[in-house]
């Protein structure tokens, strides 16, 4: 069952153009936070990693955004750098600033597992671009995974200040965290279509079971926390200086070819 | 890589693809790396898929260009030369010929373990020891699974004490 683009009516491009942009989002704009370690990480290697995951990232968005502009006939470098901060669509887990080393770990952790569980299930899409693009991701994925949990086996076994910030920064992204499965606008669309061949609801409560009894044990029961349907459109102070930041060269002579 | 069997057009531009090195790590072509999708010819142009090892892999334009180049010197028609992920590229696709000339470059060659694409990659696996290309040990450890390009990581051989990297399995 393919669903390819010449069948999908309006309503259904619409859906799937919001889930690509989702998507898209959050592998762009994390890119973005993580980049910001590049040369001031706290190991020479971690300097390398950070910026490797980084590049990954933004290799990633780069090709959502190309399936989306195919989808609605845009220009991928338009998309990427030509939108207005509110225009975003990252889950509100990536509107923070970069924080401190713990901080950027805790979201890297807490983003890896939500994100493998959003690919997995998007690697079986009826869209079968998407699929194969899932498919792809999610191997590459696996290093980035391994490369947060083994930090967050290292900050959980620390000793004393160390682990307590790190389940300080835990406890403060978990709200936002569940946003990176915030209802899409037509998701049951979506779903019905098998684009999405889960609902968010339904990879919320996967990835809830899979990560809380990781994390309970070094931060104490976190509270019941759902995703909410403006988990996408909040953007923060933070985040807007980051797009000044990332949109500044495109910005500074619109229109040029480079 | 399978044996194909081919058009005798088709064999002209593999032979010559054979003849294009990677830009990051120039002694594999770009055959033995299995980014070569697949080659059609007909009367009006030559038509090569071309499958990124990583999303990301900033090279990837860099090999359009230089095939693009090359193929159309053949002057056998119009030359596409299309960037896709079906099917994706894994490790796997590295031919053994590829294997080996990496391994005379100083890389470790990924672990061989054939997997579909579509079934994701067992965690365990990808961390499981390389084989120093210096002096075949196993007793080496991973530095870093990332490296100084999307699509290698650096290990350290504890029996010849060289640094060495490998080409990650993906």
């Amino acid at each position: 069952m393919t669903a390819s683009l010449p069948e999908l009516d309006l309503e259904a491009r619409e859906a799937l153009a919001e889930l690509l942009l989702s998507v898209a989002d959050d592998e762009f704009v994390i890119g973005f936070w993580d980049s910001e370690w590049t040369g001031i990480a706290p190991m020479l290697e971690e300097d390398v990693a950070t910026s490797s995951i980084a590049q990954d990232e933004i290799g990633h968005a780069k090709a959502l955004y190309e399936l989306l502009a195919e989808l609605t006939d845009d220009d991928p470098d338009r998309i990427a750098y030509g939108r207005d901060a509110p225009a975003f669509r990252h889950a509100a887990l990536i509107n923070h600033a970069r924080g401190d080393w713990a901080f950027s770990v805790a979201r890297r952790y807490l983003y890896e597992t939500a994100d493998r569980t959003r690919l997995a299930a998007l690697a079986e899409s009826s869209h079968e671009p998407l699929a194969l693009l899932a498919g792809k991701m999610r191997r590459e994925e696996t290093y980035h995974l391994l490369h947060a949990d083994a930090w967050r086996r290292r900050l959980a076994e620390a000793p004393g200040g160390t682990r307590s910030r790190f389940a300080d920064a835990l406890r403060r992204l978990w709200p936002d965290a569940q946003e990176v499965f915030a209802p899409l606008p037509r998701e049951e669309i979506l779903v019905r279509e098998g684009m999405l061949p889960q609902s968010m609801d339904e990879l919320h409560g996967a990835w809830q079971a899979e990560v809380r009894p990781v994390l309970e044990p070094l931060t104490g029961p976190l509270p019941e926390a759902t995703p909410s349907a403006g988990g996408r459109e909040r953007r923060t102070a933070d985040f807007a200086w980051l797009h000044g930041e990332f949109t500044k060269v495109a910005g500074a002579e619109v229109g040029a070819l480079w | 890589m399978v044996s194909r069997s081919v058009a005798p057009a088709e064999e002209v531009v593999w032979a010559e693809l054979a003849t294009i090195p990677d830009p990051e790590i120039p002694a594999i072509s770009v055959v033995d790396l299995g980014v070569i999708g697949s080659v059609k010819v007909d009367d009006e142009a030559i038509r090569v898929e071309l499958l990124p090892t990583f999303v990301g892999c900033p090279a990837i334009g860099v090999m359009q260009q230089q095939i693009g180049e090359r193929l159309a010197s053949l002057q056998m028609g119009r030359v596409e030369v299309e960037v896709t992920f079906d099917p994706p590229w894994t490790s796997d696709r590295i031919t053994p010929a590829g294997r080996e000339r990496l391994r005379l470059s100083g890389f470790a060659p990924p672990r061989l373990a054939p997997t579909p694409a579509s079934a994701g990659l067992d965690e365990l696996s990808v961390l499981t020891l390389a084989e120093c290309p210096y002096c075949g040990s196993t007793n080496t450890t991973m530095e870093n699974a990332f490296g100084p390009t999307l699509c290698r990581a650096i290990y350290h051989c504890a029996d010849c004490r060289q640094p060495f990297e490998q080409f990650k399995r993906v």
